[in-house]
Parts: structure tokens; sequence; C-alpha cells
């Protein structure tokens, strides 16, 4: 029977593989492209308009919804949630899979690509958020790295090295949790400096705050929606502690997460009434910002708490998939669709095709990568050779 | 106000103090101070009710920071026709409005007092000089934009078709010919005096003044006064500054202050948030290792039980089984002897064929079995 | 050397230079504090 499923899957992949390499090449060409001609050459991006995509999504949305890595790693060694511990791994290798293709996507978007270490060690402008959150995903990727390197270890059999790095642990999953803390409200914080281009009803001084507590149930929602992927298409490289703990997790996350959410739901209403800006849910944008509060924190939270009381997979497995579409739509919102929204509707910016592209490319190696390590490593199943219980 | 930096040294312990207390609380903590700029630096003064709409100024600001010759020539006035801003080869612009008679307004950069674009570059390419320029180092950009998002004037523009050397461009309030003691490009050649050169202090004034003189020539305005903290350019208009395309909304929170609560949070989540989840660590740890004692007491209990219980039931088993194999031994051996009986009977009878070895043999495997 | 300042900004970056350096301090010595704290313990 294994070996039908590895056959059904083999053959599930060609097809898969065709489609990845038109990718790849399409990739390539844009990147030629960026390079030798410009961004205005492959995006649409202008004076007004100085951040599209490759940061509105690349960058926001990346590292939102890699932050399933702190997440996990916390309740796993900081909470002690022992449930937790099969799905530490895929989660860290998605956080750094994540953040380097954050950074691998800003050499794409940024004019000098090879300065992205100037802010670290060249000049260090501390008065930006920027350079907090550079310095902080600079840190908290190597820190990934490290906390990923036990399965790379176990791979090639380093036995000793990877003692060492165990042993670490704990101190490493604190630090993440600081520098996740610090680089997921910064971001939100960037917007602060432009009251006067962002829509009043996204602009806060809670901003740091809203970014934060939304990227832990994005993280959350992201370890659910990549289970449910793995399940799907990875499933024959699973140990049965995989198998066995991945409902449970899924339940776990899907009640924190659904209290987190109404939470989050609560302090954007304090936001609203602090800033007095009850008037504009009467016109377009507030429409636009209760479809985004009600359509995708509200109902995915209350599905999941539906999923979880009633034990039902599916619903879960669908408010994980609303609530990341909603964490894509927040950070759209606030870097690019209620971004300049006083401009007038011909110096609004959309993506070209181009952007579009590349950043499908980005995405597309991400998965690429992911698999290669997911079937190689142990990532999925714990290594005979170090199993913990 | 000014300070020496060595007193801000003295201010840290308070303003962390202050920064505990509020964590979003201002930068500058527990202290009151108050920036106001360099002293004696310089401005200019815009009086929109002069401006003609010439283009000259755009001309001397293309001549005298060598900028590429314009797709439509300087005195072609045309391109008034439609609402222009600052790009990144041409550093300012002179923008018509419908007004009864027509309104003509400059842009460029304005340089604030705290400039927005300094305090978001995070490589410090901006500088705000002494002189009142703000001006631009190429050598430090990474070309991130991210000035450009946090300019509220949307002055900086960025050489999209340079592949890998694009730069962020804007007015340098014509730096180098400050340095020389010459005047900025635009103001010198502007015919009608809509630009004037001076000390910020004194600009202010004289524009104040002009509007007491003239209250109905000019709305009671200057512009750049506290606009994003003040700028270094000024405006004076007789009509509304939004209707020649300058954002009254803009508030007078100058960058590096909106800023400032989400960056003296940072240190405080670096201060506490180790001391918070190490206790959160080791109470959750604490609580495994009682649950596991508490584990081990029940389970030695069990055992303890347990092993008296089969210790019990082992010594019934053991005696039962001595019983039982005496009885076997007796058995055996009295099978054996009856065996060995039988055959020395059998031997007496057939003395010539003595088989000695099947009776030692079974007689070995009796005391085997014992 | 003293060096007056007239900004905000520079002002801010001069706090946070220093502010910055002090958080890389307090991560490298809060865990080895917390070693010390349990250096004695029998676990």
């Amino acid at each position: 029977m294994a070996v039908e499923k590895t056959q059904s899957n083999t053959q599930k992949f060609t097809a898969t593989n065709v489609i990845i390499g038109i990718i790849l090449v399409v990739g390539a060409i844009l990147t030629i492209l960026r390079f030798t001609k410009g961004l205005g050459a492959v995006t649409n991006l202008d004076n007004n308009n100085p951040w599209g995509i490759w940061i509105g999504f690349d960058l926001l949305c990346g590292v939102a919804l890699a932050a399933g890595g702190y997440v996990t790693s916390a309740a796993c060694y900081v909470f002690g949630l022992k449930r937790y511990h099969s799905a530490v791994r895929p989660a860290i290798l998605t956080a750094f899979l994540g953040y380097a293709l954050v950074v691998f996507a800003l050499h794409y978007d940024v004019g000098r690509p090879w300065r992205l270490p100037y802010p670290i060690f060249v000049s260090q402008g501390t008065s930006s958020l920027l350079f907090e959150v550079g310095l902080c995903v600079f840190l908290y990727l190597t820190v990934l790295f490290i906390e990923f390197t036990p399965a790379a270890f176990e791979w090639l059999g380093l036995k000793k090295i990877r003692q060492i790095v165990v042993k670490l642990t704990l101190v490493l999953t604190i630090f993440g949790v600081v520098l996740s803390t610090l680089h997921q409200s910064s971001l939100g914080a960037l917007f602060m400096i432009a009251p006067s281009k962002l829509h009043p009803l996204w602009y806060s001084g809670y901003l740091p705050v809203y970014f934060f507590i939304s990227s832990m149930f994005a993280g959350m929602s992201m370890v659910i929606f990549e289970s449910t992927l793995a399940h799907r298409y990875l499933s024959h490289k699973m140990d049965h502690a995989h198998h066995e703990e991945s409902h449970g997790v899924a339940f776990g996350f899907a009640k924190a997460a659904s209290f987190i959410m109404m939470g989050y739901l609560a302090i954007k209403i304090v936001g609203l009434s602090i800033d007095n800006n009850w008037n504009y849910l009467a016109t377009g944008w507030g429409l636009w910002f209760l479809i985004e509060l009600v359509g995708f924190v509200a109902f995915p939270a209350i599905l999941f708490a539906m999923g979880f009381r009633e034990k039902n997979l599916m619903f879960v497995r669908i408010a994980a998939v609303l609530t990341v579409l909603g964490i894509v739509l927040n950070r759209l919102n606030i870097s690019i669709i209620a971004f300049n929204y006083h401009l007038p509707s011909a110096d609004r910016y959309f993506p070209s095709l181009m952007e579009i592209g590349t950043s499908v490319f980005i995405v597309t190696i991400g998965i690429v990568v992911y698999r290669f390590v997911a079937t190689r490593m142990p990532v999925l199943y714990e290594h005979p050779d170090y199993k913990t219980h | 106000m000014a300070i020496s930096r060595r007193k801000f040294i003295g201010c840290i312990g308070a303003a962390a103090l202050g920064n505990a207390t509020g964590a979003l609380g201002k930068a500058y903590g527990a202290s009151n101070k108050h920036f106001k700029g360099y002293p004696d630096s310089f401005g200019v003064l815009h009086d929109i009710t002069k401006c003609i709409g010439c283009r000259k100024c755009e001309s001397a600001c293309n001549a005298v920071n060598d900028l590429p010759e314009p797709r439509v020539p300087f005195d072609d006035l045309s391109v008034l026709d439609t609402r222009r801003r600052t790009d990144a080869d041409v550093f300012t612009v002179v923008n018509r409005f419908q007004h009864e008679p027509y309104v003509f307004a400059k842009k460029q950069c304005n340089h604030c007092l705290e400039p927005a674009c300094a305090s978001a570059c995070f490589v410090k390419a901006f500088t705000k000089t002494k002189q009142g320029a703000v001006i631009y180092d190429e050598s430090l950009c990474v070309g991130c934009r991210y000035c450009m998002v946090a300019c509220p004037f949307d002055v900086p523009a960025y050489e999209y078709h340079k592949a890998l050397t694009p730069r962020v461009t804007k007015c340098t309030m014509c730096y180098p010919r400050l340095l020389e003691g010459k005047l900025p490009g635009c103001v010198e050649a502007c015919p009608k005096n809509a630009l004037v050169f001076g000390k910020r202090d004194e600009l202010l004034k004289y524009a104040w003044k002009r509007i007491y003189a003239y209250p109905d020539q000019y709305t009671d305005h200057v512009y750049g006064e506290h606009e994003m903290g003040g700028t270094s350019w000024l405006y004076i208009s007789g009509v509304s500054f939004s209707e020649v395309g300058m954002r009254e909304d803009l508030g007078i929170t100058s960058a590096p202050e909106l800023t400032a609560g989400p960056l003296s949070a940072v240190p405080i989540v670096v201060g506490l948030w180790p001391v918070l989840l190490t206790g959160m660590y080791a109470i959750s740890k604490r609580k495994d290792r009682i649950a596991q004692e508490e584990k081990a007491a029940a389970v030695a209990e069990t055992i303890a039980l347990s092993q008296e219980e089969t210790q019990n039931k082992l010594d019934a088993l053991r005696e039962k089984m001595t019983r039982e194999k005496t009885a076997a031994i007796n058995f055996e051996v009295k099978k054996a002897l009856e065996e060995a009986e039988k055959e020395a009977q059998e031997t007496a009878d057939q003395e010539q064929k003595p088989e000695p070895e099947a009776g030692s043999d079974s007689g070995e495997s009796i005391e085997e079995d014992k | 050397m003293e060096t007056i300042m007239y900004t905000l900004h520079d002002f801010m970056t001069h706090t946070k230079n220093i502010t910055y350096l002090i958080m890389g301090g307090i991560l490298i010595f809060l865990p080895l504090f917390w070693l010390f704290l349990n250096e004695r313990e029998k676990d």
C-alpha cells in the first residue's frame, strides 16, 4: 500500500514539476530584467508609491505568516506544552525558509542589494524603525538557522555538534520570541511615520501591537494550513508521533487562535474608539475595514471555536485558510490599499504582471526548498537515533 | 534650547525610568526638552501671491544641479496644464491652480526641521545641516525607499530606471552653493521676488509682518511654521493652501515624535521579555517536576504494594512447587527403582546379553531433572 | 568632546545608539545571570 501511495505521489509531482519549472524559468527571466533594466521596467512603482507588493506581500505577509516558528517553539519549550513537539520542526523550517525568502525578495526590491548589511555594519540609522526591523530579521534568521541545524546534523550524522545545539534550545527559543515580538511589531510601526498617507481607520498608535498580536494567530493558522498540505502530499514522510499529534496540534492552535483573535478584535475596536474613527465606518473605506475585521477575523475566530468545540477538523482548516487570507488582506491594506488613499485614482498603484510573477516565483522557490528538505531531513518524523520519548 | 551631549548622558537613567512607567512615552522620557532646530539656519520664503509661473526657477534648478535636459523646454508653459510633482531629475516644479486669476505655487523639498526622511533612513543617508539644508549621501543609500514613504510632502524621487545604482533625489537647497556663499539657484533666478532667502527666524517674522500689513492679500497662516514640526521653507498665500496642492491636514507632530513611542518600547521588550519568558518556563518546568514527583511517588507506592503481594504469591508458589517437585522426584525415583528392578530381573533372566547403558541413562536423566 | 544637539532627530539617533548597545548587553547578561542563579540547584 505504501508503495502505491509513493507512486501516485511521484506521478502527481511530475505534473506539478512542469508548472514549477515554467515558473522558475519565468522567474529567472524577470530576475535578469530587474537587474539589467531596473525596477522601473519590471514594476508599477513610482515616486508616489515607492512600496508595492514586494514589500506589502513578500515582506509584510512573509514575516507575519512565518510567525509559526516562534509561536510553536514557545508553546513547546517555554510554556511546556509537549504535545506540540512534533509540530516544532516543520514550523521552524517554514519560518526559516519564510525569512530567508523575505531577505531574498528584498534583494529584488532595494536599489543596491549588496548594501543590505550597511544598516548593521556600516552606518546605523538607529532612529529608524526600519533599522530595528533589519537588525531583528538578521538576528532572527540566524537564530532560526541554528534552531533548525539539529535536523540537518541528524541527517548528516553529526551527533556531538547536534548535542551542543540541542542544549541551547531554550535560550534560542526565548531569543526568538524577543526578536519576533520586536520586528513583528516594528513592521506595523513602520507606518506610524506617515499618518497623512495611511487611512485613519488603519493608522493607529496601536499599529505595532496590532501587528504583533495578529502575527500570533497568523503563525498558528499557517501551522494548521501547512500541516493540512503536508498531510496531503508528504504523508508518507511522517512518523507515527506526527500523525498522532497533528490533530491535537490543530485543535490546540484553533482554540488559542480563536481566543487571541477575539482579543485582537477587542483592541481594534478600542483603536476605533481612542481615535474617534466611528464616523469613517459609514464610508466606503469603513465597509472595507469591516469586511477585513468581520469577514476575516471575527468569522474565522468563531469558526475556529466551533471547530474546537465539536472537534471538527474541517472547520478548523477552513478557518485557518480564512485567517491567513485575512492577514494578507490586512497587510496589503496597510501597505498598499489604504496607503495613499488620498491620491486621485490615476496616481494609485496596482502591481504589474511582472511584479506578481516575481512574487509567485519567490513563493515557488519556498515550496521547492521545503519539499527538498522535508523529504530528506528528519522534519516530519523523528530520527530513530535521537528519539526523545 | 540647545543641550550638550554630555548632559544627555546624565539623563539616560531618568529617561529609562520614564519609559518604564509608560511604555509608549516620549523618546526623551522624563525630560521636557524641546528642540528648536539649528539657530540661524537658513530658509526660503515663497510668496505664492507673487509667483507668475514663468518656470525660471525650474530652469535655474536644472542648470545648477547639472540635471539632464527636460523633454519640454522650460519656456514652454503648456506643462502647466497638468499637475506635476518632483521627479528623479526634476527637483522643483511650479504648478498652476484653477482660480480667478490663476495661482501658481512652487514645490520642492521643504527641508523639515525634523526631517521625516532622515528619521526614517536606516543608514543615516540624510542629514539636516546646520545651514538648514537636508542633504542626501548617495554612498550609504541602500535604496529601500522608506524615506519616500515617510515624506509627508511627497518630495523624494527615485531613479527607477537605473538597474544597479539608483539614487533618491531631491532638492538640496543648493547646499554646495550655500557653502560658497551663493543663493540657491531658484531664488537667484526668480524675477518677481516670490522667493526670499534668509534666516528662517527672520523670514518667519517677515512673513507674519506681511500678513499683518496686507490682511486682505493673505490667509492667516504661514505654511511650514509648524507643519510636521516646522520646515525651513515657508509659504504665504492668498488662497487656502489646500487650493494650491499643499496638505493642511499634516498636523504639527514631527516624524521623530511619531515614532518615538514604538522606538522606546523596544528596549523595554528586550529587558523584560526574557525575564517573563524564563519565568513562564520555570513555572511550567516546576509544574512538570511536581507532577513527575507525584507520579513517581504514586508509582513507588503501587510498586511497594504489589511487590508485597507478589512476594506472598511467590512464596506460596515456591512452596507449592517444592512440594510438587519432591512428589515428582519421589515418583521418578520410585519409577526408576521399579524399572531398575525390572531390568535387573530381565538381566538375571538373560545373563548372556547385558545392556547396562540404558539403565544408567535413565538414572542420569533423573539426576539432571533435580 | 561636547557636541551640541539642536534637533530631536540627532538626540534620538544618539540615545538609540547607546540603547541598542545596552540591549545587546542585556541579552547577554540575563541568560548568564539565570545560570548563576541556578548554579547550586541540584536539578
